[in-house]
């Protein structure tokens, strides 16, 4: 038996009398990549947090190398040779490079409180190599792309090993969430290469991307660490099963289109903005789903953000309920009835400091409103009803929205605009970004639920099977302009008659 | 190794033009503004009025350097006037004067500087150890020093009677003026420690993020105390240069110098809300505010005029800076 670098013991976390971590146990031996998989709120990141001295444990041991430690901050982890790449980066925009790596140890680099950027450059540049990553130390970071930045934080938890007479312990959280294709490629690639000099915890919602890199995984339900299998003896089946307790349902699937209105919802007639997109056409009726598929920065997004008036369109006209509209800025749209479910869901989605309640009816108040005043009694009553329709996870309705899981946060901004009493039309903007397999399939069934009672639904997605499951036609864009159409009526696309028309 | 020649493996590289361009623009504006006064009329361009405007802005660019950090760092600092105010009145009566038998020469200017160091370390303590915003506190700190200024002050202002002193405040050397030597040392010695030292990039870190500073268990406590002793001591040694400079210690010393600072580290493109900006940029808004007040005498704008004048160009500065800033949308912190 080969003695683990870290072993937790009896894990336990509560946050306002939700546990978020309920006795969870396990081991991570040495140059092992331990994978970690579960739904939103399941634990994962609330124990990576813990493991990295975000958070503190209610009970329970961290063991690293037989020695059992708390560490109180990540200062103090990183002593212990724990380090943590965060789920939403911890990289400062306004440094350099070098800087972001070593701070907090710049040991050599600086002399008497003064710095010697030499010795700095060259002390970063080391752990760029180890990554093989072809970023200067001398770049201000937020010249980086996000990609480009997440190699940073990973050369920063690298760096570690400097401090450590020990190869280090690092914990991923949900690295790949926010990446396109390439950027995944790049981060799995070094995952893999870590093999050779750390041990990694890896936690993400791609079943695929885990069953590639992780020698063993680590199924989480309800704040329990529930199974352990070895990469060998599973498949992503098996993951899913364990997950989520049952088989996924059918309702995931695309389903015919009940009664297609013939009403029109939205008409959007030779749209166009400069170095964006030109000459877009397409109808959305009541009822309907209409996916965009694209690859990034094909147009289709900055479309939708047009829609909701947070972009200018250059030329042609907007035609909402026959008539046509202007939609300068998102305060017309929501007057308008339209509704937008961003992608940058922390940065724009939620208020963060917010509670679920104000976030939900943040855009509508007007509807609550009794003279000048909110009405606040209606107010908690409307809230309650739509936590209890969307079966939002909430430990109140006032718990601040930045605390529920990713798909919690996502139904809360799906409230928002459903709370309207007269919206029209509902734009998503990569609605399932960064959820997992069963809080998606929630996610689409009720997305389909409100459509079905008379909704028009844009969806702008980056992969196709996201725009299948989800939309009744689809129109496919590339280069800004549309170069495939997929109505209702006809025969049901293929996945490869789309990205034909995609690249 | 230089920036920006390493292409990345992933992913496209932004635009830098933007930042890039903005952090030109306040230099460019100040050239600007002067050329155009040099060619609206005469007596701009010359020599004598550019050391009219070097000690114009000495005592200014002073202060414009220790608050810079503070702001940087994402607070702020109101209590300027005040620590003005104890400065000069330490200053002139711990020097040759005419109501105490003092007569510490040089030392008078230390011990000023050092008391105006005391106040900003009171302001930085209260702000961090006891959680109090430092809009407040500041606010307090400053009503509370003018008080003690006047209390020192009493109804006769001390007169200063050492002329090494008068020498200092309003002497020049090789032809350029005492006190713009001294700025300008202050202004580079600003630099060194915004680039060099640990105090400096972390004030950068701490206005970037203080929460993931924290977060990675730096001492971030000890570098705001540190900006706000550091922007105390400036303060201070600008309320005593300006003392000598007059020739008396006087509670009302700084008055309008508190939001003149504040708007000079701003107009330049450092931002209130912390993490961006520096020495350099403060530098080039306090002479832009300077030539600003200058030129309107030489192109004939009235005095009424002039206040007028000078907000709407500010407002002007303001907005060409931020220009860049303003992808609709784009959430700005």
């Amino acid at each position: 038996m080969i003695e683990p670098v870290l072993r937790v013991e009896k894990l336990s976390k509560s946050f306002a009398g939700v546990r978020a971590l309920d006795d969870v146990s396990f081991d991570v031996r040495p140059r092992e990549v331990l994978g970690l998989v579960g739904e939103n709120g399941a634990g994962k990141s609330t124990l990576l947090k813990v493991l990295a001295g975000v958070l503190h444990a209610d009970r329970g041991r961290i063991i690293v190398r037989g020695t059992p430690v708390s560490p109180a901050n990540v200062a103090a982890a990183a002593a212990f040779g724990i380090g943590i790449v965060f789920q939403e980066q911890a990289v400062l925009p306004n440094v350099t490079v070098a800087e972001n790596i070593l701070l907090g140890h710049e040991h050599r680099a600086v002399r008497a409180g003064f710095y010697d950027w030499r010795t700095l450059y060259a002390r970063a540049a080391a752990q760029l190599d180890k990554l093989g990553a072809g970023i200067s130390p001398s770049t201000l970071t937020a010249t980086l792309s996000f990609a480009e930045r997440q190699l940073v934080e990973i050369a920063r938890a690298l760096s570690l090993e400097e401090r450590t007479r020990h190869e280090p312990i690092i914990l991923f959280d949900e690295p790949t969430s926010m990446l396109d294709a390439n950027g995944i490629e790049t981060v799995l690639r070094q995952i893999e290469r870590l093999r050779q000099r750390a041990s990694v915890v890896f936690v993400s919602h791609r079943l695929d991307e885990v069953l590639r890199v992780s020698d063993r995984i680590c199924i989480m339900v309800n704040g329990r660490c529930v199974a352990t299998r070895d990469r060998a003896v599973c498949n992503i089946a098996d993951l899913q099963r364990l997950m989520l307790g049952r088989e996924l349902d059918a309702k995931y699937q695309r389903q015919p289109l009940s009664t297609h209105g013939p009403k029109v919802r939205l008409s959007v007639r030779a749209l166009g903005r400069r170095n964006s997109y030109h000459g877009v056409s397409f109808e959305l009726h009541a009822g309907e789903v209409l996916g965009i598929a694209e690859s990034a920065g094909s147009g289709g997004k900055t479309l939708c953000r047009t829609l909701f008036g947070a972009e200018r369109a250059d030329t042609g006209e907007i035609v909402l309920d026959g008539r046509p509209v202007r939609v300068r800025e998102p305060a017309d749209a929501v007057r308008l009835g339209v509704g937008y479910v961003p992608a940058e869901r922390r940065l724009e989605g939620i208020v963060g400091g917010l509670g679920v309640r104000e976030n939900m009816t943040l855009a509508h108040l007007d509807e609550l409103r009794r003279g000048p005043f909110i009405d606040l009694a209606k107010e908690r009553q409307v809230v309650k009803s739509w936590i209890e329709r969307l079966r939002i996870r909430t430990p109140t309705a006032d718990a601040p929205a930045h605390d529920l899981s990713g798909g919690n946060q996502q139904k809360v901004v799906l409230a928002k605009w459903l709370i309207g009493q007269k919206l029209k039309v509902l734009i998503l903007d990569h609605p399932s970004r960064g959820l997992d397999v069963g809080a998606k399939a929630e996610l689409f069934a009720l997305i389909r639920e409100f459509a079905r009672a008379g909704l028009g639904v844009l969806l702008v997605a980056d992969t196709v099977e996201e725009v299948m499951a989800l939309s009744d036609s689809i129109i496919v864009m590339k280069d800004g302009v549309v170069s495939g159409r997929f109505p209702a009526s006809a025969a049901k696309p293929s996945r490869l008659q789309i990205l034909e028309r995609m690249v | 190794m230089t920036p920006g020649n390493h292409q990345g493996p992933v992913g496209s590289r932004p635009a830098v033009t933007g930042p890039e361009l903005r952090s030109w623009a306040p230099l460019l504006a100040l050239i600007v503004l002067c050329l155009g006064f040099g060619f609206a009329g005469p007596g701009f361009a010359t020599l004598e009025n550019l050391w009219t405007v070097a000690d114009r802005s000495a005592i200014p660019l002073i202060l414009a350097v220790g608050t810079t950090f503070v702001i940087l760092q994402g607070s702020i600092d109101l209590s300027i006037e005040g620590v003005m105010a104890v400065s000069s009145l330490t200053f002139a009566m711990s020097v040759l004067n005419d109501r105490t038998g003092l007569d510490l020469g040089v030392f008078g200017l230390v011990l000023a500087t050092f008391a105006g160091a005391g106040l900003g370390l009171l302001s930085g303590l209260v702000t961090t150890y006891l959680r109090v915003p430092s809009f407040m506190v500041t606010l307090g700190v400053w009503s509370a020093s003018t008080g003690i200024a006047m209390l020192l002050s009493g109804d006769q202002p001390p007169l200063i009677k050492d002329p090494m002193l008068h020498a200092l405040g309003l002497g020049r050397s090789f032809a350029v003026p005492n006190l713009f030597l001294v700025a300008v040392t202050v202004v580079l010695l600003g630099y060194a420690l915004q680039s060099y030292t640990r105090f400096g990039r972390y004030s950068m870190v701490i206005g970037g993020g203080e929460d993931r500073a924290r977060l990675l268990g730096l001492p971030v406590d000890r570098y705001k105390v540190l900006a706000f002793t550091f922007a105390g001591l400036l303060s201070g040694l600008g309320g005593a240069l300006e003392s000598a400079r007059i020739g008396l210690g006087h509670a009302d010393i700084g008055v309008g110098q508190t939001f003149a600072t504040i708007t000079a580290v701003v107009i330049a493109g450092t931002s209130l809300g912390g993490g961006r900006g520096g020495v350099l940029q403060s530098a080039v808004g306090t002479l832009t505010l300077a030539v600003l007040t200058d030129g309107m005498i030489f192109a004939g704008i009235s005095p009424y005029a002039q206040k007028a004048v000078q907000g709407a160009l500010i407002l002007l500065a303001v907005l060409v800076t931020t220009w860049p800033l303003r992808s609709r949308l784009r959430i700005v912190k």
